[in-house]
């Protein structure tokens, strides 16, 4: 029921809404809560295990009933807190976990099971017959479990992430927030004030209190038009954080847009990265429940969130109201209340004698409410006072069980809140984050003129702790009633009486745990899930935990608090992930090629992060294999190009350069003559290969090393840590040149012909042999040119400035067509090699050694290298490994597949027997015939025997005749050719 | 979290590559025994507490080492890998 | 007190008034066969099938803490047999069928829900690969089957399969993988060993371990000295500092792997599905939450907690794999502290100390292996030779090199498994 004249809405405008396709106004200002309680919408959610009808029981993030699903097909979003949602015209809500309907739910039946449902029932039962839990059981569990639902739609909403950076972040804008922040804005710190409503204020938007001569709102007003005039002052509203991070890293998560109907061009929300030097953390205080006989009815509200709903959004969340509670701020509720004009109905307060000054209500000393009843809704509660009972009409009761200090963000770096007995409630441990003080509310310093005293205090000690100085702190005066309170957790009974509300944990529930020995208290959250709801247990971990340390015998601190983990309020998955739907999951490569490779049809496949083309169809449509057999058959025959660029270049450059690379490679490079290339194999430490490639030397001090493009980084990473770590006398620097340099292969028989019409200077066979290199000029451009072939054909890659890639690239296509040849891509590049034994990843995957792939010679015996050591230990070279061999389809299938196994010809295709595996296959159009490559027990021993191969999976088996690796030009005539 | 580059100053994680305790730095001698390689690529004293480790910072190129506790993540320091004591 | 849905009935009609003790909390005796170090899940079910198979009894479990507190209780739940490497191949196959059948062996529910799990692959390499280990898988007799993209389609619609980063290529698929309650794990086999005469017994740290001519005889812990025939260490990420009371140093480095867990949702994800192309796997749990993971913060640590930007990396591959579950909502996020080994897979053998077990190295995949481990543990230590599945967990291996299984192909950097 909306009150005349109250509130920070706007009354001169209306917000038209549904909630389960009906639809209701409201006012700007309004949350979805506020604007339901304002049409006496009291029934909004259904709870977790029994659904129990519930309403709105809180006003903030922490709200464990009013979960509602907002939007509808891909925008639907479940589990949404009616209390923080703001209204906007055309807001569509439904309820959830309910069918058919909100007011008539099947599944409440459960409700009348619940002797048979008790905490961990489930690990009980079940169990017969075996089959039946996948079939039966576990299918009507997932459908009953659960709260709202996904749309199944792809989240198609702009979402952003960013970072921040600052001097001091201020998380909570109440009266102990917005003094820090305006303290250390003054000294000309760097400061972000990051609030979680849409308006600052915190608690004084929900409370009628005056700071200084002023209204609470309209001191806050001030303080905001001042900070608001800082240059170094950020005010982020509507931002939660969500964690605090190692070295003063926050999470938080900023709701941009969430509260509009169009948001045009801004994201749904951004989750922030701040970095702080300093946090203040004002986060306030949670009031807590107290447990009674069925306390979880539609009505029964905190009543903190009573008066926030009264003072801030002019709602009086009944027509007769009760309130209930153990602490003064019971009083202020009733009295707020009675002075807007809303019947109090009687007061209850579990503390005998106390007497209220001024009130026309019944008040009852020393009472307790031991029972409610309202169906869909509270009617009525029993009270019992003076040693007898009775029962009162109400539809609203606000219960105030004390306040718990918002620990939460000191607890995410393994700080343990500590027990203040005075209070009754955990505060933040000393230096539990460090750089982080919680002031106010946050520490257990409940009344207004402390938290403002508390604030300005942190907000001086940050700034000076940042070396700012800071000038006379002027603190207005505030509300200094101490807080008057006496513990009081639950009203014996035998009723249930609930703790978690959103999980239906109740009394009884923690009381049959701790007698079935679940008496750690994080033994009780797993068997009862007590605290594990939406809600994190942020209204019932301490009352559960005080009924556990009841029913144990032990006090509260021993008995030990769950431990509080990020993230403080959930965040969307889309906004932790924005930017990586799609292609934003990874950075994309691209080579100077791309643009005219993908013009040419060629279908893109991704190599790591790079794309390089599979293959080039010569007409539209033509099949992959018959484009890699033509490849192949043009570069055996004319002359193919390819892009070689992806591959990593390393530059090293030095004194020491041929020192250096003696000891990351297995063999020789300071012998390497200017002009000339090697191979070369590298190791990791613990002597398994790590990748190969060549290096060439184009000057005394001066080499070029390739890398495979799968291991471009790692190698670069590791060259790095082998200078710095290990040889940091050497003289040598290590850079690399991967996207400054664009190259090409240029193979086949007529590639020197090719290249001559390229180059700037012919070459021939005489100065330019196999493993020659050296520097060319390309139209006027200096290049380099590399007589090396990955194809076992006469070839070449010449490299150009990346800037001349595109042009060079299209240049050689065009000669190469006009000599029968032309681009040829990663199927028939893999068929070239495969047909001369040359090893990729497929083969050095990283559990293979030099001895594996028969290069145990390459180790040189003259020195040291990186791998040699661990190289040599006796199960690396033990010669029942399995080690390289070629295969060749002998059976009658003719096919043979990668990651099928090898066994003798008589044995059972069973791990027993296991003899090896394939590695890589391809078509031979050249040897008409498939070609695989793999490793095999004793490999190199058994060439020319038959082995059987079986891929079980796709159903193929054959038999292999176990060949050299070299299936092609063995004698290599080709490439000096 | 952030770690130190003695080259780049406080930088945050996403820019480093861990690779492990500082020993790395004290490779055996070839001819060492097996027991020696056994310690240096395998064995870790793997404290609970102040550790001395190495970090790539990628963008500069410079291995670092930092040294950190296992336990409250609290950075204490940090050096190039280049210089530091072996 | 056998568990049964009539006890269920009976106990709801009676006020569960009936409902006893799910374990004892003895007082440590002062002397026991057999002394374990660690109630994780893999010593519960080491005590569990001390008592069981090899029928010793008189035996303790000392936890520094509470029974299942450790990596048992804050995992991704995932339970599988799909390695390709002999030595893990027969291992985690016969873990598989002890899962199976778990709940009737232990009269303890545990939730073991053989829904399915996809591995996803994304190159023709990757294809390759996975259809090495799903033979592998098979030769061993446990369950594979290559998806091509479409297969994939069938099973999972929701995928990105048009606009992805790294498209799918396909899905090896795992039948008889799935999950199961964790918490739920722990309590079942604390419960059946206690029901045999085992002493569980909480908060008792282990701060000494004795040994006498390269003999153990007990332990010293913050209860009191204890004395031991044999000494069994299965401590996880805190196995360096426990094997350091013995003297000695392991091919361990404790490493933090986060978790996450959303809201309650209606069910949307059937099976367990894992992103080839960046460390992700995630299922739904019975109560509705999505659970996922991915990489390890790739630091050492014993925090068990993480930082953001591993967090935020797991959550990208979620959006690129799935972006259907942008809607739902983090609730928590926490970590556990991985015995990481050099070559990823786990260590069960002797050690040079008689007497003195030693149990490790699971890294981050020990949830599944829990009733294997146990089976395998509690063979060696009460019979002093390794159980033939378990055979290959040698610690000489990293030594010799002889049966490394370095299923990730990393080498020997921990973290990189």
């Amino acid at each position: 029921m909306r009150l005349e004249g109250r509130g920070l809405i706007d009354r001169t405008r209306e917000v038209a809404f549904t909630f389960d396709g009906r639809r209701y106004s409201g006012h700007p200002g309004d949350t979805l809560a506020s604007a339901l309680l304002a049409n006496d919408v009291r029934l909004v959610a259904r709870s977790f295990k029994y659904h129990r009808p519930r309403g709105v029981f809180g006003a903030g993030s922490e709200e464990p009933n009013a979960l509602v699903t907002v939007g509808r097909g891909a925008a639907q979003t479940p589990n949404t807190r009616a209390t923080v949602q703001e209204l906007f015209e055309g807001l569509e809500v439904v309820s959830q976990n309910r069918w058919p309907t909100l007011e008539r739910d099947v599944m409440s039946v459960n409700d009348l099971a619940g002797p048979f449902l008790s905490a961990g029932f489930y690990y009980k039962t079940f169990m017969w017959p075996q089959a039946f839990w996948e079939k039966l059981y576990e299918p009507i569990i997932r459908r009953a479990a659960g709260l709202g639902a996904l749309s199944g739609e792809p989240d198609t909403a702009h979402y952003d992430k960013a970072f921040a950076h600052c001097d001091l972040l201020v998380v909570g804008s109440g009266p102990a927030g917005l003094m820090a922040a305006l303290v250390a804005a003054r000294a000309g710190a760097d400061v972000i004030l990051a609030e979680e409503d849409s308006r600052l204020g915190g608690r004084l938007l929900a409370e009628d209190e005056r700071i200084g001569a002023k209204s609470g709102v309209g001191w806050v007003e001030d303080v905001r038009g001042e900070l608001g005039n800082f240059p170094n002052v950020r005010i982020m509203t509507r931002t939660t954080v969500t964690g605090a991070y190692d070295q003063g890293t926050y999470g938080a998560l900023e709701r941009v847009a969430l509260h509009l109907a169009d948001p045009g061009d801004a994201p749904l929300e951004t989750f922030w990265r701040i970095v702080a030097k300093r946090c203040v953390l004002a986060a306030g205080a949670l009031e807590r429940p107290i447990a009674f006989a069925d306390n979880d009815r539609p009505g029964i509200m905190s009543a903190a969130a009573v008066r926030a709903y009264l003072h801030r959004w002019g709602v009086a969340p009944g027509k007769l109201v009760t309130v209930f509670g153990n602490n003064d701020d019971a009083h202020r509720t009733a009295r707020d209340l009675a002075a807007a004009g809303v019947k109090i109905a009687g007061l209850i307060d579990s503390r005998r004698d106390v007497s209220v000054a001024d009130g026309d209500f019944p008040v009852f000393s020393g009472g307790e409410v031991t029972g409610t009843a309202g169906r869909r809704g509270l009617r009525e509660i029993k009270i019992r006072h003076s040693g007898g009972e009775r029962s009162i009409w109400t539809d609203c009761l606000a219960v105030s069980g004390g306040w718990n200090p918002t620990v939460h963000l000191t607890c995410h770096m393994n700080g343990r809140p500590v027990w203040d007995d005075g209070l009754a409630a955990f505060i933040p441990a000393e230096g539990a984050v460090p750089g982080m003080t919680p002031v106010g509310a946050a520490r257990g310093v409940f009344s207004t003129a402390g938290c403002l005293e508390d604030g300005a205090r942190a907000g001086q000690a940050a700034a000076e702790a940042l070396g700012l100085a800071v000038s006379a702190v002027d603190i207005p005066g505030g509300d200094d009633t101490p807080f008057a309170f006496e513990p009081k957790w639950r009203v014996p009974g035998r009723r249930r009486a609930w703790l978690d509300f959103q999980n239906d944990v109740t009394v009884k529930d923690v009381e049959l745990a701790a007698k079935e020995n679940f008496r750690s208290v994080e033994h009780m959250k797993r068997y009862t899930t007590q605290g594990m709801a939406p809600d994190q247990g942020k209204n019932s971990n301490i009352g559960a935990l005080a009924v556990l340390a009841d029913a144990t015998g032990r006090a509260i601190p021993e008995t030990g608090t769950t431990t509080y983990r990020p993230p403080f309020v959930p965040v969307s998955l889309s906004a932790m992930g924005a930017g990586a739907r799609g292609k934003g999951f990874a950075p994309e490569r691209f080579t100077t090629s791309h643009s005219a490779t993908v013009a040419r049809g060629a279908p893109m496949i991704e190599a790591g992060l790079w794309y390089r083309p599979s293959y080039f169809p010569a007409i539209e449509g033509e099949f992959w294999r018959e484009a890699c057999d033509r490849e192949v058959a043009m570069v055996r025959n004319h002359v193919g190009i390819c892009d070689v660029s992806t591959l990593g270049k390393v530059d090293i450059q030095g004194p020491d350069a041929g020192a250096f690379l003696d000891f990351v490679y297995t063999n020789m490079f300071s012998t390497l003559k200017v002009g000339r290339v090697r191979y070369g194999l590298m190791l990791r430490e613990d002597g398994h290969v790590m990748d190969d490639g060549t290096t060439a030397r184009l000057g005394d001090a001066h080499f070029v090393m390739t890398t495979t493009t799968a291991a471009a980084g790692q190698v670069m990473q590791h060259l790095e840590f082998v200078h710095q770590c290990l040889r940091p006398d050497l003289r040598v620097r290590i850079m690399s040149v991967t996207e400054q340099w664009a190259q090409f292969a240029v193979a086949g028989p007529k590639a020197r012909d090719l290249l001559n019409d390229v180059l700037d200077t012919p070459i021939d066979g005489e100065s330019w042999p196999f493993m020659a290199c050296g520097a060319v000029t390309v139209a006027g451009v200096p290049g380099r040119l590399f007589r090396i072939s990955f194809s076992g054909e006469h070839a070449y890659e010449v490299a150009v400035p990346a800037r001349y890639g595109d042009t060079l690239f299209r240049h050689l296509l065009s000669l190469a067509e006009s000599m029968g040849g032309g681009p040829y891509g990663m199927e028939a590049l893999n068929v070239l090699r495969i047909e001369k034994g040359f090893i990729t990843h497929s083969e050095i995957h990283g559990r293979v050694t030099a001895f594996d792939i028969g290069m145990e010679r390459m180790i040189s015996a003259k020195k040291d290298c990186i791998g040699k050591s661990a190289a040599a230990r006796p199960g690396l070279v033990d010669p029942d490994r399995e080690r390289l061999v070629g295969l060749k389809p002998v059976g009658s299938v003719r096919q043979i597949t990668a990651g099928a196994h090898l066994f003798n010809k008589d044995d059972p295709a069973t791990r027993a027997h296991d003899q090896g595996y394939i590695t890589s296959v391809g078509w031979s159009p050249t040897l008409e015939s498939y070609l695989g490559l793999g490793f095999l027990r004793r490999g190199p021993e058994r060439v020319g025997e038959v082995v059987r191969m079986v891929d079980h999976l796709r159903d193929v088996e054959t038999l292999c005749e176990v060949c050299d690796p070299v299936f092609f030009d063995p004698e290599g005539g080709r490439v000096r050719g | 979290m952030r770690l130190d580059c003695p080259h780049c100053g406080k930088r945050d994680r996403r820019e480093f590559t861990y690779r492990g305790d500082a020993l790395a730095l004290l490779r055996p001698d070839p001819g060492a025994e097996a027991a020696a390689w056994d310690d240096y690529l395998h064995n870790r004293d793997n404290p609970a507490g102040l550790t001395r480790e190495l970090w790539y910072h990628d963008p500069c190129g410079t291995w670092a080492v930092v040294e950190r506790d296992t336990l409250t993540h609290h950075v204490a320091g940090s050096q190039a890998a280049a210089e530091a004591d072996r | 007190m056998r568990y049964s849905g009539l006890r269920v009935l009976a106990e709801g009609l009676r006020g569960n008034k009936g409902w006893g003790p799910a374990w004892r909390d003895p007082e440590p005796k002062a002397s026991y066969d057999i002394v374990i170090i660690g109630g994780g899940g893999h010593g519960l079910s080491t005590a569990y099938y001390l008592a069981k198979q090899h029928g010793l009894t008189n035996i303790a479990v000392l936890e520094k803490g509470y029974l299942g507190g450790g990596n048992v209780g804050r995992n991704t739940t995932i339970v599988r047999a799909n390695y390709g490497l002999p030595g893990n191949s027969e291992f985690y196959s016969h873990s598989l069928k002890l899962w199976e059948g778990l709940e009737q062996d232990l009269n303890y529910n545990v939730m073991h829900s053989q829904r399915g799990i996809i591995n996803l692959f994304h190159s023709d390499g990757a294809r390759d690969a996975a259809a090495r280990r799903g033979n592998a898988m098979i030769n061993q007799g446990d369950d594979a089957i290559l998806l091509d993209r479409n297969g994939v389609r069938d099973l999972l619609p929701y995928l990105d399969f048009d606009n992805i980063r790294f498209p799918i290529y396909g899905g090896l698929y795992h039948p008889r993988g799935g999950t199961a309650r964790h918490d739920a794990v722990a309590w079942g086999y604390a419960r059946g060993a206690d029901s045999r005469g085992v002493d569980l017994i909480q908060n008792c740290e282990v701060t000494g371990i004795d040994i006498e001519n390269g003999q153990v005889t007990g332990v010293q812990t913050s209860r009191g000295p204890i004395r031991a025939k044999k000494v069994a260490m299965v401590v996880a990420g805190r196995s360096g500092q426990v094997a350091a009371l013995a003297g000695m140093r392991l091919p361990i480095e404790s490493h933090v792997l986060q978790a996450f867990v959303t809201e309650g949702l209606k069910p949307v994800l059937d099976n367990v599905i894992t992103f080839g192309a960046g460390h992700f796997y995630i299922s739904q749990s019975d109560k509705g939450g999505l659970v996922f993971g991915g990489d390890l913060d790739l630091y050492a640590s014993y925090a068990a907690r993480g930082n953001l930007p591993t967090a935020e990396h797991v959550v990208e591959a979620a959006i690129t794999l799935m972006p259907m579950v942008g809607k739902a909502r983090m609730l928590r996020s926490w970590g556990g502290i991985m015995d990481m080994s050099p070559d990823g897979s786990p260590i069960i053998d002797k050690t040079h100390i008689d007497g003195l077990y030693l149990n490790c190295g699971w890294c981050y995949g020990g949830f599944k292996a829990v009733p294997g481990s146990g089976f395998a543990y509690a063979h060696l230590i009460a019979q002093d030779r390794p159980h033939e599945s378990a055979a290959r967990y040698r610690l000489d291996r990293f030594r010799t090199g002889a049966g490394l299984m370095d299923e990730e192909a990393t080498g020997s950097q921990h973290n990189l498994h």
